[in-house]
């Protein structure tokens, strides 16, 4: 039920799911992406009115829904633009971010190249499941070029997929991490350190499909550590990321670029701005 | 004898300082208490070229451009011919042209003006650092009996940095050219000054509508550039700042309207301005805040469509697209500004109706109101700013319900930040709870309460402008508002009788206070610059029109003229 955290009482993942149950298919990974999430805000203490989740289009997308905070569930491809409008206007709430490889980098590509060159201080978490879960299983720019199970590309897509990983790191992006539905905990302390982290946070989610990709419940065994500390230069993140299966976890970078802010404070008032007028 | 207006083109190539010439005319005029209008024509290329800066002036208000030029100044002929359509002259007109430029090109001699020539690149070359706009200024400074005290503040104010010199050179100059015109005879001086005692500004539609959107509560702005709408963003930027906004240059206009949405449902009231083809982008982001209930402004400065089609000259011919271009039912606002001052009231009104209503409003304002520059009457202080109805005694207990079916169809809103008020706002069909649903009763329930929303609301007297009396009305809308209402003035100084109707709000649209508007009217003109009438069709849809109707429509780019609706009007006589 939707109650307020008791005063003084250490919140739980509990207090930040909503009481509406998901429309996602058994099995599907977004589960437990969205314990890693709730998971994360009650580790960060958030206060539920002044966080806010905003999403585009997709089953991943569906996840506002599913927590107590305030949300904004949008059009297809948009969340990093009405996030980054929100949290613009609003420094003071924390803002996440939610959407699949669809949403994200195919019709809102644009918005991610930008996102991450912007660098204003949003954390975004992106479930790949290297597939179009809500339209029932098109190839994502995330999808192998080989994969024929689509009506739509039955020789299979026949381009490469992108990589989002390296993609943020070429943008720009000012953290990013790889993380696995499969270890929510995993997914949590991603999300910690993203939120904590000044400027725009990219956290690649392994979220896998069980109803259009069921092959992908194999990446329970393919995920490892990725094993090295985070680094602060993009150069040598971006190596590392070139070296790995793509199955890596962990931090690839902890950059420090300055996140984008204009200024607020007000230095004159409408009357003055008119007299700019008068002849 | 006196007369009062004249209409003035400064001709030149990019090099000559035509525009500078205009706004230093403009502003000389408002300085001895003259009222003008300014704009701007210039060929494709992105600077230099071919262009004329086109000024109207006169004692009282001006509300469009003039019928004919009644003199043309041409610093050179460089690809005149190219809008020399935009340049319409009589007999009774007057070319002076500089003889080493060449002769008058055959397109304009071919009007019978009168010719004078005046050496006005030599007359400059005199003078140390002399420059011909300033020879050219002075001559049209005399012809119309500009007093000398004018270009004084104005030459101060614009070269005070420059310097002595360069005060002394543009003095000069406008002094050579007033004594060329001297001799002239030309009888175009200007009436006095008729002095309404109120403090007058010096404004474009551009400017004056991000004034209206500061004044209205607006606070956030996140744009993309496009022709004719930039100089909102561009006036927005440093004015949002000083009070406290921000402007962010978003990557596309999809990005600019959502950005506006995320800002506004953080409770900051947020507008995006952009033009035809950036409004077309934006329009599933529109009927976003339809459905999740956010309000939000964009501007649309409308220009000859579709597609890129005339980039940097006016139309008014996103109509349908404002009005019917969202898919689904999504009722939303629409209004149309009716004068380079009205940008003002109306982008202030829309930001407070957008926000009344938790809905977006789309302004259609187009180049011609945008671009142009006019002297006007301070406008008067409204009442209107962003009040947006929040929700109480959020206490937790009972689940809160964003979108609450209430009788006036608006749901008090919880903004992030309010304990107790947390939801999802949702594109989604969704009950009121928030909750997405396909439910039959609930997507029933929604569609009646965002329309009852809009149906149920006071617009007051501001959904349209009235003036005048009789059985013949004119109908019109934004822009065209200004050549019907001067056509309607002249009709009336005839002894004519005609009543003039602007209509403000075109969505939602008022059907009962247009029938009250033309009680006992037997014959209605509509006037609009389209190709296919669309403001006629649209009319045609959703009111009962009294009487026979006849409809004045044409397309951009050349602006409609009072003449011409006068002749439709007399027509109608
Ligand atoms: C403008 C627009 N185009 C297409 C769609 C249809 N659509 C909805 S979700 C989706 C893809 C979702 O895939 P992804 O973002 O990878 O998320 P997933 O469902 O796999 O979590 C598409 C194409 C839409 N809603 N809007
Ligand atoms: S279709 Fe795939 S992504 Fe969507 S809910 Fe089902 S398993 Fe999850």
């Amino acid at each position: 039920m939707d109650t307020h955290l008791k005063d003084g009482a250490a919140p739980v993942p509990g207090d930040y799911k909503s009481d509406v149950k998901p429309i996602w298919c058994p099995g599907c990974g977004d589960y437990s992406v969205l314990a890693g999430i709730t998971r994360a805000m009650a580790a960060m203490g958030l206060e539920r009115h002044n966080t806010a989740v905003v999403s585009g289009i997709g089953c991943s997308s569906r996840i506002p829904a599913y927590t107590s905070v305030y949300g904004f569930h949008g059009v297809h491809g948009r969340a990093l633009a009405v996030a980054s409008g929100l949290k613009l206007a609003r420094p003071d709430l924390t803002v996440l971010v939610f959407g699949g490889d669809g949403d994200g980098f195919s019709i809102g590509g644009n918005h991610f190249l930008h996102a991450c060159r912007r660098n204003v201080d949003l954390t975004y978490i992106v479930m790949d499941n290297q597939v179009y879960g809500m339209t029932k299983g098109q190839a994502s720019p995330t999808t192998e070029a080989d994969w024929c199970e689509s009506k739509l590309t039955p020789e299979g897509p026949g381009v490469n997929p992108i990589q989002p990983v390296a993609l943020a790191l070429s943008c720009g992006a000012n953290f990013v991490a790889r993380g696995y539905s499969g270890d929510p905990n995993e997914v949590a302390r991603l999300i910690v350190e993203g939120v904590r982290h000044p400027g725009f946070a990219v956290i690649h989610v392994l979220s896998p499909c069980v109803t259009f990709r069921p092959e992908q419940r194999s990446w329970k065994g393919a995920v490892h550590p990725y094993g090295r500390e985070p680094t602060d230069d993009p150069a040598q993140a971006m190596r590392a990321v070139l070296e790995d299966d793509g199955f890596g976890l962990g931090i690839f970078l902890a950059g420090n670029r300055r996140p984008f802010h204009p200024a607020v404070a007000a230095t004159a008032g409408i009357a003055e701005i008119e007299e700019g007028f008068a002849v | 004898m006196a007369v009062d207006s004249v209409t003035i083109a400064l001709v030149g190539s990019g090099g000559a300082g035509v525009m500078t010439a205009g706004q230093m005319l403009l502003d000389a005029a408002a300085a001895v208490g003259w009222y003008g209008l300014m704009s701007r024509s210039s060929g494709p290329q992105i600077r230099g070229g071919e262009a004329a800066a086109m000024v109207r002036l006169s004692p009282s208000p001006v509300h469009g451009p003039g019928d004919r030029f009644d003199l043309i100044v041409a610093f050179d002929w460089q690809n005149v011919e190219r809008f020399a359509a935009e340049l319409p002259l009589s007999a009774d007109s007057v070319i002076v042209t500089d003889p080493a430029q060449g002769a008058v090109p055959a397109v304009l001699a071919a009007s019978g003006a009168r010719i004078i020539e005046m050496p006005i690149k030599e007359l400059a070359a005199r003078i140390a650092g002399g420059r011909v706009n300033m020879v050219g200024l002075g001559a049209v400074a005399q012809t119309v009996g500009l007093p000398r005290a004018g270009i004084d503040a104005v030459i101060a104010k614009a070269l005070g940095k420059k310097g002595e010199a360069a005060i002394q050179a543009s003095n000069a100059g406008y002094d050579a050219g007033a004594k060329e015109a001297a001799g002239w005879g030309l009888g175009l001086e200007l009436a006095a000054p008729q002095g309404t005692g109120a403090v007058r500004w010096n404004i474009s539609g551009n400017e004056a509508a991000g004034l209206g959107a500061l004044k209205g509560g607006v606070r956030f702005c996140a744009a993309y550039p496009i022709t004719p709408a930039t100089e909102i963003l561009e006036w927005l930027a440093p004015n949002l700042a000083r009070t406290g906004g921000t402007l962010v240059q978003a990557e596309d206009e999809l990005a600019s309207i959502t950005m506006c949405l995320g800002a506004s449902f953080g409770g900051v009231p947020s507008l995006t301005a952009t033009a035809g083809p950036g409004l077309s982008l934006m329009t599933e982001a529109i009927g976003l805040g339809v459905a999740s209930e956010t309000p939000v402004v964009i501007i649309d400065v409308q220009r000859g469509g579709p597609s890129t089609g005339i980039p940097t000259k006016s139309e008014q011919s996103d109509l349908n697209i404002a009005v019917y271009g969202l898919h689904g039912d999504a009722p939303h606002l629409v209004v149309g500004p009716t004068s380079i001052g009205d940008c003002l009231f109306t982008a202030q009104w829309a930001v407070h109706l957008a926000e009344a209503l938790q809905t977006p409003c789309i302004m259609l304002s187009d180049q011609s109101l945008g671009q142009a520059r006019a002297v006007i009457d301070r406008p008067a202080d409204a009442p209107f700013t962003a009040g947006r109805l929040l929700a109480e005694g959020l206490d937790g207990e009972a689940r809160y319900k964003r979108y609450a079916d209430t009788p006036s169809g608006i749901s008090p809103v919880a903004i992030p930040g309010m304990p107790g008020g947390e939801h999802t706002a949702d594109g989604l069909e969704h009950a009121e709870s928030a909750l997405p649903s396909s439910q039959a009763a609930d997507h029933q329930t929604q569609l009646d309460k965002r329309l009852r929303k809009l149906t149920a609301f006071d617009f007051g007297p501001h959904w349209a402008e009235i003036e005048g009396e009789g059985e013949v009305a004119v109908v019109t809308w934004g822009s065209a508002t200004g050549p019907a209402r001067e056509a309607v003035k002249r009709l009336e100084a005839a002894g004519g009788k005609a009543r003039l109707v602007a209509i403000r709000l075109l969505a939602p649209v008022q059907p009962a206070k247009l029938a009250q508007a033309l009680e006992g009217v037997t014959r209605v003109l509509v006037v609009e610059q389209t190709h296919g009438a669309q403001f006629h069709k649209f009319l045609r849809a959703h009111y009962d029109l009294p009487g026979s109707v006849t409809v004045f429509s044409r397309p951009g780019p050349l602006p409609i003229r009072a003449r011409e609706v006068h002749e439709a009007l007399l027509s109608l006589i």
